[in-house]
């Protein structure tokens, strides 16, 4: 409020303000008008400058008039393409007070090429603005149940998308239940009921996951998608949202903050469950798969088995009684072997010890020219001179007989 | 193996354990007992599976608003006489 002048009488104190408080007044009121706090302005494109910092400035004119304008560094960042000095361009964005300044400015968010239509330029903003919130962010996106049991429905009950959606969903996922919260989808009561059925929807415990759905149509029957409401209520969705909404190149804002964003009503169905005949398949897999890994482990177990039974077979008692047998014939033959070597051993020694003694006889010492002298009376050998005296008889043993002899003449040789 | 009949599964906890029976034979360190026990829960497990997807119709309900304020649910019949899918 501004200070009130104070009359007493009939003298009137006159109140003196400072001027920051007159600029701050001023911007109170520019504030507090909603007119000025989402706008649209269109105009020409002068002095346009990008300082340093990032920040945009530049004038907004027509032939009687201009606005100072500022477009902060995080909106020009967003912005596809800045406008150039002498564009025709429509602004989007508020009017506040420059207190430094005394002046006012328009805060733009978003700019773009004059002759647009009002509808487009509507949607870049909430776009941008969003957007800038982080209400797009992939880190929002929450993964799909792989298995659905309960999947929520959001479409209107007259329309086509719902039949397509249900003939999908039966066709490949039917152990699904579908919870159908009708809303119109076009129209100025559709974001309000598109709304409350999400919330509905989300009051449902069971619902795991949510459709919403609209086949195609104009931007004009699409708008309701582009609502802000029905933008946050898609972002608050307790559960993940899939958006399937117009055609093809249809984009809304819900799209935007959906979960997951399909083309057309029926490929969000498609997404949402998995289809019955790939399960069969994968079934079919995981049952061969059962079979070999139990045929491999039957296959282990026999190859187990009949090396224990050879284990078994080699500690028996009945094989331990032949092994021993078999060691006893083993040390038999090798005694046998022995005993053999020993009597040939002796058997050498026997020939090699005739030998010796053959060439060590006598005999053969007689035939080489020696005689024996045996006394004649007691038959003992003469070995020496005195053992016989002249006269005495000798026999004389020759190599082939004897013959007797008398001693004459004894000489000892004195060796 | 876990214990419970097989039939009153839901599909995915079927589909569940029977992932689990493949893992828990592919890691190898089971009984003979232990591995055909797995197996034949396996199949029943898979048989069961099957047989839902094949036996199953697409239940669809709609919430209409109570008499007493919120909303409750209703089996959706699809417009008149008209098949709805």
């Amino acid at each position: 409020m501004l200070p009130r002048a104070h009359c007493a009488g009939s003298r009137c104190d006159m109140q003196i303000l400072r001027v920051s408080q007159i600029n701050r007044y001023i911007r109170d009121l520019l504030d507090g008008d909603q007119a000025l706090q989402n706008l649209w302005l269109e105009g020409e494109v002068s002095n346009f400058t990008q300082a340093p910092s990032g920040h945009v400035y530049f004038t907004l004119k027509d032939e009687a008039s201009q606005i100072r304008c500022v477009m902060w560094r995080s909106r020009a960042n967003q912005q596809v393409r800045l406008p150039r000095h002498g564009e025709a361009v429509v602004a989007h964005g508020y009017i506040a007070v420059y207190e430094a300044q005394g002046s006012y400015q328009f805060y733009v968010d978003l700019i773009q090429p004059a002759g647009l239509g009002a509808l487009h330029l509507a949607f870049e903003a909430l776009k941008a603005r969003l957007e800038a919130e982080g209400l797009f962010a992939a880190e929002r996106k929450r993964p799909l149940p792989r298995f659905p049991k309960t999947i929520g429905l959001v479409t209107s009950p007259q329309a086509a998308a719902l039949r397509d959606i249900l003939h999908i969903l039966s066709q490949r996922y039917p152990l699904a239940q579908v919870i159908l919260a009708p809303a119109m989808v076009q129209g100025e009561e559709a974001p309000a009921q598109i709304v409350a059925a999400l919330a509905a929807l989300n009051a449902q415990p069971e619902v795991e996951v949510i459709i919403l759905a609209r086949g195609g149509g104009s931007l004009e029957e699409l708008w309701a998608f582009n609502d802000e409401r029905v933008a946050r209520a898609v972002a608050a969705s307790r559960v993940p949202l899939v958006c399937g909404v117009g055609h093809e190149t249809d984009f809304t804002i819900a799209d935007f903050v959906a979960d997951v964003r399909a083309p057309t009503p029926t490929a969000a169905a498609a997404l949402v469950v998995p289809d019955r005949r790939e399960l069969q398949v994968v079934i079919e897999q995981r049952r061969q798969r059962l079979l070999g890994l139990v045929e491999a482990r039957l296959a282990d177990g026999h190859r187990n088995l009949s090396y224990t039974r050879q284990a078994l077979h080699r500690y028996s008692p009945q094989a331990q009684v032949f092994a021993y047998r078999q060691q006893v014939d083993d040390l038999l033959s090798r005694a046998a072997r022995r005993v053999e070597h020993r009597l040939q051993l002796a058997r050498e020694r026997l020939i090699s010890r005739s030998a010796q003694l053959a060439s060590l006889s006598p005999l053969a010492t007689l035939e080489r020219g020696y005689a024996i002298v045996r006394h004649g009376r007691n038959g003992q050998i003469v070995r020496l001179v005195r053992q016989v005296r002249p006269g005495d008889a000798v026999d004389v043993r020759v190599s082939d007989g004897t013959f007797g002899a008398t001693v004459g003449r004894q000489k000892e040789l004195g060796l | 193996v876990s214990p419970g009949n097989v039939e009153s599964l839901s599909f995915e906890q079927a589909f569940q354990e029977l992932e689990e029976a493949i893992q828990q034979l592919e890691a190898g360190n089971l009984t003979l007992e232990e591995s055909i026990a797995l197996f034949e829960r396996g199949t029943q497990l898979a048989a069961h599976c099957s047989k839902l997807l094949d036996q199953a119709e697409l239940r669809v309900r709609q919430l209409v608003p109570a008499p007493e304020g919120g909303d409750e649910l209703a089996e959706f019949r699809g417009e008149a006489g008209e098949e709805p899918f």
